[in-house]
């Protein structure tokens, strides 16, 4: 019995391996790059693709790049590579600009502090509050009184002086703080029931939004002066701060009116119910969540914002690109004008690709936020 | 609060602050009086600092003569050019920078939105990289990287690359033949426009038939035929109607054909590609909007990948694409302005540049530039709207 | 509070300065302490500035020779680089109180645009600069070619003069700025670049192969170029035309930077003595203290110091002195007699 019993036990046989080419390197390639006779094309094709960019400019800016010495002898002698050499004897013009060299410690300090705040309200901790509070309302101050100087014993350091890296940050932080209320209050205006503060925050609305930047700036430069009365002037960054900033309220208040929207209506009705009025119903119910809902829309206008700081060359500003772009024209340096794009272009995407990240992730923790 | 409609006779004083109608209309009272002094004070500025700074106003300046030339128009602007002549010449040079830039920069997009969703692993990163790449550095570096660095490495007129006869690449421009129209050239475009109205009408009758018996037919095919065929059939019967102007090299540039200056090719790969970077986020976005369960559904039907995202996935994408498409072909028209940066003569360079320049009239100026901006806007937005009512009607 | 509030006023007139311009340009510049002054962004032996931000030229020390008249210290200037497009309104708005930016004198600037030109810092004209290997000997063998310049300029203007009175085709490539046309011309959009002859030599030698390139012999055009001024302030309009009269009357008597002390102390040349104060109340009735030609030459020099050093043969443009050369040396430099 029990011999023929165990003829009829069930062994399963072990598993075979899958496929060798269904499994490892060449599984996971057939399955990604050659599945099919159009994905094989193309593959084949970026390949291609890949092996006529890459080489030459792996080439172009490291193998056979100079970054020693400190003229342009040394890059005279490698003309196929790269020449970083100009960009490290004007690292500090592309940093600073004018900005006197004994004093350069006030815009680091002041880029610190800023970073500083930055991050740290990437913590979650007890005076949270206080540390957004500054940072938008008394950093600016500080900042101001750091750069300018000309009290507590800082050498006054003219506006003409600034330039590069500084100015593009002063720029477009100032455009996006100070943006920030004017695109509140246009966003309410424009979901307000009155007819006359509707319609004239929807015309400076739509009216800045369907003209470039660049015109803003053209009137900020040789219209403003009309505009105003004989003999009070702006210098060219206030100038230049003002267009940007009504620039961007413009955008800020569409931003700000998706969050509006956004908040469902019962929280309106719920704190109209309580008793509150307008704008202790906006301030304590309705903007807290609304504008927490729009914070990656305002870091993405911040890198839009960031980006159009290039064009304040036309008021006469010299941000990092047009510090690069002097830089070009040089005597001594003439003629590296693929270095310094390609270092500024470097430089902006370093700066807008951490932002974006950052924006990301504040989009993924706000989401489960709500999911919870 | 609730009696003062009541209470006319009574006494509002305390009630009246405190009612929102009446506070409603005293804030708006308030707000018109403030734009009207701040409209006021400016203007009253405005005009005082002109006549104390013997500045001409006024739009009189259009029909003098301009005096300066501009390297690319499509109208003739000659030696008595006026003023308003040249700002006819830089609208339509922001018109049609503008234009082929949409085109290009939709196509580019649509190709690299989709190829960032493509299974082809290397293929998706490739498009990655490409969107992460163009949108996070500002246009106006781009422009300027095509137009300073780029061209510098093209050729001199006397070395042009020539990939075909008559085709002719320098630092001078992209020089080609242009037809030059002989008697009995006027067959072509007719013979064009018919084809064109054959091509539609099979492609009515096409669906017609597909819906009332099922029966596909391929209608694409056809109406190409007809628009080419139709076109060639003509120039065949009327013995070529026409001859190539090819470029020449005269003294020390190229002469006759068609020439687009570099200004012109920087400024428009710069805008293209810039924004196809954004327009690709767009189309990937959309497309990820479309539930899976559609494109499985329509596999289930027994459709193949390509059918499926034309006839299934890319339709109901379009509709949650289309607004911030819109945005993104608005920001296209107002970044061409950028040219101004690099010479080429659209809007902002010839007329808040140059005009403004010689007649040193900023106001005039600068609103005009600025009013034709806003009607542009005005224009693609509601020529958006349209087209987005009309897909939206699809849906049911 | 009272901190704050003060604060804040200190923070808006470090950004915005409210000047009454009405009051005399001359009067707001003793208050504020430094003459603003508009000026090239970038031309070398006019007005360029180092890799430090200090600027240096004709037309600065123009600038330079002004503050010296006023304050008696020619350092006591500020600079405001202005692009062509932006110049005038500048000056207009009360931004800076002189533009000295290598600008033309024409008819319709000095009496239409609100504008007043205190004179004639530079006599130029227009020419062109081409590459040697183009081949080219003469502005008229120029047919068919492309040409860079600055838009918004009256070269761009003559540019379409010149070549439609010859009758010879062209093809224009306007930049935004001086600087972005010389790119241009360098990296070889154009076969010819257009701008003042004094330009062109600055321009010449700023490229990476001086050598291969020359200019042409044509100039096509007028250019007095000079500093500039607001319509109506005939005070203001005086101390700076009569800042680079003294300029040149300097150097017409030979005074030199060097030898003023001595020759003020010891001149027997009573047009000398009343040039540097040391004779009659010259100053006063503009405003300016009695030796203020004195500060100017003391700081700046005369006329052909400033030339040499800038543009002629001590800089490395070596322009020739030519019509600019002074009136007794067949030159159109002179000044009216200091009496």
């Amino acid at each position: 019995m029990t011999d023929q019993s165990q003829g009829y036990v069930f062994t399963p046989t072990p598993p075979q391996p899958p496929p060798a080419n269904m499994v490892g390197v060449v599984g996971w390639m057939r399955a990604n790059l050659f599945n099919g006779w159009f994905n094989s094309l193309l593959t084949i094709f970026s390949l291609y693709l890949l092996y006529l960019t890459l080489p030459p400019l792996v080439n172009w800016a490291v193998v056979n790049a100079t970054i020693s010495g400190t003229d342009r002898a040394l890059c005279e002698a490698s003309p196929d590579g790269a020449c970083w050499t100009f960009i490290k004897m004007r690292f500090n013009q592309i940093l600073f600009g004018f900005y006197p060299e004994g004093e350069q410690w006030r815009p680091i300090l002041t880029f610190v502090i800023g970073l500083g705040g930055l991050i740290g309200t990437a913590f979650h901790f007890a005076g949270k509050r206080w540390l957004v509070l500054f940072l938008l309302t008394a950093y600016p101050v500080i900042a101001f009184f750091l750069l300018a100087g000309g009290y507590f014993g800082l050498t006054e350091v003219e506006t003409a002086k600034w330039g590069g890296l500084t100015v593009t940050l002063v720029v477009s932080v100032t455009g996006i703080v100070a943006s920030f209320p004017i695109g509140i209050l246009l966003a309410l205006g424009r979901r307000s029931n009155m007819p006359i503060v509707r319609s004239a925050c929807v015309v400076f609305i739509e009216v800045v939004r369907g003209v470039p930047l660049i015109s803003v700036l053209f009137m900020a430069s040789v219209m403003l002066p009309l505009f105003l009365p004989e003999g009070v002037s702006f210098n060219k960054l206030l100038r230049a701060l003002v267009g940007v900033t009504l620039f961007t309220a413009a955008y800020m208040a569409e931003v700000v009116r998706g969050g509006l929207q956004a908040v469902p209506k019962g929280q309106y009705e719920g704190a109209a119910a309580l008793g509150l009025g307008y704008w202790k119903m906006m301030i304590l119910i309705i903007l807290p969540q609304a504008l927490k809902l729009v914070i990656p829309s305002i870091v993405n206008s911040f890198i839009s914002l960031f980006k159009d700081t290039t064009l304040v060359y036309i008021v006469g500003l010299f941000d990092v690109l047009e510090i690069i772009r002097v830089s070009t024209k040089d005597a001594n340096w003439i003629g590296f004008e693929q270095e310094g794009y390609v270092f500024a272009a470097l430089m902006f995407w370093v700066f807008c690709f951490a932002m974006s990240r950052v924006s990301l992730r504040i989009e993924r923790r706000l989401d489960t936020s709500h999911r919870k | 609060m609730a009696k003062d409609g009541a209470g006319a006779g009574g006494a509002p004083r305390t009630s009246l602050l405190y009612d929102p109608a009446f506070r409603s209309i005293a804030f708006q009272i308030v707000l018109l009086v403030a734009v009207v002094f701040v409209g006021w004070y400016l203007f009253h500025n405005t005009t005082q600092n002109l006549a104390s700074r013997n500045i001409a106003s006024g739009f009189g300046f259009l029909g003098q003569p301009a005096g300066f030339d501009i390297i690319q128009a499509l109208v003739p602007y000659g030696q008595s050019a006026t003023y308003g002549e040249a700002f006819l010449v830089a609208l339509l040079n922001t018109m049609l920078i503008s234009a082929i830039g949409i085109v290009l920069a939709t196509i580019i997009g649509f190709v690299v939105g989709i190829a960032r969703l493509s299974n082809n692993w290397i293929v998706s990163r490739l498009a990655t990289v490409y969107v992460e790449t163009l949108r996070n550095i500002p246009l106006l570096l781009q422009i300027f990287f095509w137009y300073f660095a780029v061209l510098r490495t093209l050729p001199g007129p006397k070395q042009s690359l020539s990939p075909f006869e008559g085709v002719y690449l320098n630092q001078r421009g992209l020089y080609m033949p242009v037809p030059l129209t002989e008697p009995g050239f006027w067959t072509i475009p007719v013979a064009l426009l018919l084809g064109i109205a054959g091509a539609v009408g099979v492609s009515i009758w096409a669906r017609r038939r597909l819906m009332a018996t099922g029966k596909p037919f391929h209608s694409f095919w056809v109406g190409l035929a007809l628009i080419v065929g139709l076109p060639v059939l003509a120039a065949l019967a009327t013995g070529v109607p026409f001859t190539f102007e090819l470029p020449q090299i005269k003294g020390f540039n190229f002469q006759g054909g068609l020439v687009l200056i570099p200004e012109f090719m920087a400024v428009l790969f710069a805008l293209s590609l810039y924004t196809a970077s954004f327009i690709a986020e767009v189309v990937r976005s959309g497309v990820m909007a479309v539930s899976k369960g559609q494109s499985e559904a329509a596999h289930a039907l027994g459709l193949r990948q390509g059918l499926t995202l034309r006839l299934v996935v890319i339709p109901q994408a379009l509709r949650v694409m289309i607004p911030p498409m819109t945005s993104q072909y608005l920001n296209l028209l107002k970044n061409s302005s950028l040219g101004a940066a690099v010479g080429y003569p659209e809007l902002v360079a010839v007329v808040a540049g140059t005009v403004l320049n010689q007649t040193g009239q900023a106001i005039e100026v600068i609103a005009l530039t600025m009013a034709v901006y806003l009607t542009f806007s005005l224009i693609i937005s509601l020529f958006m709207n349209w087209y987005n009512a009309r897909k939206a009607l699809v849906e049911r | 509070m009272n901190k704050l509030s003060q604060f804040t006023i200190g923070a808006l007139l470090a950004l915005g300065t409210v000047t009454a311009a009405q009051a005399g340009t001359l009067d707001d510049v003793k208050k504020k302490g430094f003459v603003q002054c508009g000026v090239s962004a970038g031309l070398a032996g006019f007005s360029a500035p180092d890799d430090k931000g200090n600027y240096s030229g004709i037309d600065v020390d123009v600038c330079k020779a002004v503050a010296a008249a006023v304050f008696g210290d020619a350092t006591k200037v500020k600079f405001t680089p202005l692009t062509a497009k932006e110049r005038f309104t500048a000056l207009q708005s009360g931004e800076v109180d002189l533009l000295s930016r290598n600008t033309t004198w024409t008819l319709n600037r000095d009496t239409a645009q609100g504008l007043s030109f205190a004179g004639v810092t530079y006599y130029d004209g227009q020419g062109f600069m081409v590459r040697k290997s183009l081949g080219v000997k003469s502005a008229k063998e120029l047919d068919g070619a492309s040409v860079c310049t600055e838009t918004g300029t009256t070269t761009e203007l003559n540019l379409s003069d010149y070549f439609k009175s010859n009758g010879l085709k062209y093809t224009v490539v306007a930049l935004g700025s001086n600087s972005e046309a010389v790119a241009a011309y360098d990296s070889g959009r154009c076969d010819a670049y257009t701008t003042d002859a004094s330009g062109l030599y600055a321009t010449r030698i700023a490229l990476a192969k001086p050598d291969d390139h020359m200019v042409l012999p044509e100039i096509i055009s007028k250019e007095p170029l000079g500093p500039v001024v607001r319509q109506g302030d005939s005070q203001w309009f005086s101390v700076v035309k009569w800042s680079l009269f003294a300029l040149v009357a300097a150097e017409e008597y030979g005074v030199t930077a060097a030898n003023v002390d001595e020759q003020k102390a010891s001149s027997a040349n009573p047009e000398v003595k009343r040039l540097l104060g040391a004779e009659g109340e010259f100053g006063t009735p503009m405003g300016l203290p009695n030796d203020w030609a004195y500060k100017i030459v003391k700081q700046i020099g005369n006329y052909g110091e400033m030339f040499d050093r800038n543009v002629g043969a001590g800089s490395p443009l070596k322009i020739d002195r030519g019509i600019n050369a002074r009136w007794n040396k067949g030159g159109l430099q002179s000044a009216p007699p200091f009496r």
